[in-house]
């Protein structure tokens, strides 16, 4: 039934390939770099020190580097359409880059490690991993490249979860994690299945010219659909595909809940705006039919519940890293109403605020560390007091902490703001959807402010002395640059929107 | 035998549909750990199935190259799976999901 190649195609397929490997080098950079890591960690073994971690960052951030050299290549497709290579992919780049560093220098301050675990072992090198499956799917094409980024990202984040072997809490959260995960991508797996057998192709741009020109059972589709966002939606954490969430959230090292919510969800993003805005076709009469339901209608249902169900059951957390979990599944709601706006300025006001929230909530979960550390405790009774004890602290995580809120001056209200300027610039069409956005936002001052409110007008029941409590230099110098920037760039937003906007152009489709 | 239609297309994708409820029962029904993760695996050979069918019915390799996929990431699933599975038995002494429940609502 098939045919063997002759040899000159043979040689044609190994041109193509060797001329793709020149756009995929900082990809293969860091495949090396999690190579060497877990070499340095065979000939280094069992001395206490930051050579593993000094490694992860100069490697990180020489990473940086090849990302820059590659803005200067045409956008376009490598692989035979496997994997593409556009302004949007290279946002994420640098994007999921500075996260993994982020994750880096949470970690080295991050007490909990030395108490649970013997050496750090292969740890960074699985977030080396992670980065490189995140990396990749923000720049797959192809439903094959998509299933395989996204389970490399999948598995690292299980291990990376139950890192701490010996603690409950944490072999809990891997387990959970682990199971949500295993069904929702062989559920999507199951979707693309669908998909396949519909259009007969398996990359993204000839999927949407093909149910464009012949049309499709609206049956199957909605199926393969609601499978397939059974798969994303469970990686962006949305309602109804996130009862992982906040059990994973409060069970995993800080340093990996501060990764998966932030890196982890804007993978998902990216993932799903490149599946949505290509492979899905638009302004076609058919996709309208069963029932009403396409797409567009299940992300604007997605969206509304997410907001409304992570705002609602926050307000009764006691766990502060429980109550930004639920908060983070807020946020994927406030990510889909951009999303769901589907032109450039939908997808400047995503980018924007992907940005914005990697240096709210990587802040926000430094500071719930340093606090761990010190009080060995993250709940939010023995936060009491603390704006006195720890002064840069507690007047950093409040300025985090207004930031998630989306109020002034901070870089979260600049984002909050473009989201909801891209609905609005639709007309009345998309109004109900950015009035629940500003009142769910409304319901999440109050939890946000209860961790402020203990901190500065409660007292503490056990009278500790202050000096005890400081948490650093490098923390208080780390902690402060965040703040720093969070308010910066509340004020003068001009340069990260401006990258957001010229990071809006994605391979294959034109948006107006 | 003659009254039996050939087989077809139709019979493929009803057998993956079979297997893909019977995955979705047991991961929704079971407690045990290790039966959530063979219902896990029903599932992912269903796409299998349906993958291995519309290949062989509209002639293209691509289906064939992604259940080999599937199949080999079904195998390093379920190694970390195990994995995990085993570290909580040494724990919570136990591989009952509803069991294992620290952290409250």
């Amino acid at each position: 039934m098939f045919e063997l190649p002759s040899g000159a195609e043979i040689q044609g397929i190994i041109a193509s390939v060797t001329a793709s490997v020149g756009f995929f080098i900082p990809e293969i950079y860091l495949s090396v770099l999690f190579m060497l890591l877990i070499v340095i960690d065979l000939v280094a073994k069992g001395r206490k020190n930051n050579l593993l971690s000094i490694t992860t960052l100069l490697g990180l951030a020489g990473t940086l580097f090849f990302i820059y050299q590659q803005n200067a290549l045409p956008a376009g497709e490598l692989f035979f359409g496997m994997y593409v290579l556009d302004k949007f992919a290279l946002f994420f780049k640098y994007f999921f880059v500075l996260s993994g560093m982020l994750a880096v220098i949470v970690t080295m301050s991050d007490e909990q490690f030395e108490r649970e675990v013997k050496s750090m072992g292969e740890y960074y090198a699985l977030i080396v991993s992670m980065v490189i499956g995140m990396i990749m799917m923000a720049s797959s094409a192809d439903l094959l490249m998509i299933f395989l980024s996204m389970e490399l990202v999948s598995f690292t984040a299980y291990i990376l979860t139950g890192y701490f072997k010996r603690n409950h809490r944490s072999s809990e959260a891997a387990l959970k994690y682990l199971v949500y995960g295993a069904v929702s991508s062989g559920l999507m797996v199951y979707g693309f299945s669908l998909i396949y057998g519909l259009t007969a192709q398996t990359n993204l741009l000839k999927i949407s010219m093909s149910l464009a020109a012949h049309g499709y059972d609206p049956l199957v589709m909605i199926l393969a659909t609601l499978f397939v966002l059974a798969g994303i939606g469970y990686k962006i954490g949305a309602v109804p595909f996130h009862f992982w969430s906040p059990d994973v959230y409060e069970g995993a090292p800080t340093p990996i809940t501060a990764l998966l919510s932030v890196a982890s969800k804007a993978a998902g993003v990216a993932l799903l705006m490149r599946f949505y805005y290509i492979a899905v076709p638009h302004n076609v009469k058919s996709y309208e039919d069963i029932l009403g339901i396409d797409w567009h209608t299940l992300l604007m249902l997605l969206s509304v519940a997410s907001m409304i169900y992570g705002n609602v059951v926050a307000l009764w957390q006691k766990n502060v890293k429980r109550l930004l979990a639920y908060s983070s599944i807020a946020h994927a709601g406030y990510l889909l109403l951009s999303i769901i706006v589907l032109d450039e300025l939908g997808t400047q006001a995503t980018l924007f605020y992907l940005l914005s929230y990697l240096l709210m909530n990587f802040g926000a979960f430094y500071v719930v560390i340093l606090i761990a550390n010190k009080t060995g405790s993250e709940n939010l009774e023995d936060y009491r007091g603390l704006g006195k004890t720890m002064p840069i602290a507690g007047a950093a995580l409040t300025v985090f902490l207004v930031s998630l809120v989306g109020l002034p001056p901070t870089v979260g209200f600049i984002g909050k703001l473009m989201i909801f300027s891209a609905l609005l610039s639709k007309g009345s069409l998309y109004m109900w959807l950015a009035l629940i956005g500003i009142m769910t936002s409304v319901i999440s001052l109050y939890y946000y402010m209860l961790i402020p409110l203990n901190m500065y007008l409660r007292e503490s029941g056990n009278g500790s002395d202050a000096k005890s409590m400081n948490p650093g230099m490098i923390a208080q110098v780390l902690m402060s640059v965040l703040m720093f920037l969070t308010i910066y760039f509340g004020l003068f937003f001009a340069p990260l929107s401006d990258f957001a906007r010229y990071s809006s152009s994605l391979f294959g489709i034109t948006l107006h | 035998m003659e009254h039996l239609a050939p087989i077809g297309l139709n019979h493929y994708l009803t057998i993956s549909a079979i297997l893909l409820g019977l995955g979705l029962f047991a991961v929704m029904t079971r407690k045990n750990a290790i039966v959530i993760l063979m219902g896990v695996e029903l599932i992912l050979n269903a796409a299998n199935i349906n993958f291995l069918a519309f290949s062989k019915y509209n002639g293209g390799m691509e289906g064939v190259m992604f259940s080999l996929f599937v199949i080999v990431l079904a195998a390093a699933e379920a190694a970390i799976a195990l994995a995990v599975v085993i570290n909580i038995y040494k724990l919570f002494k136990s591989v009952d999901v509803s069991s294992i429940d620290t952290m409250k609502e």
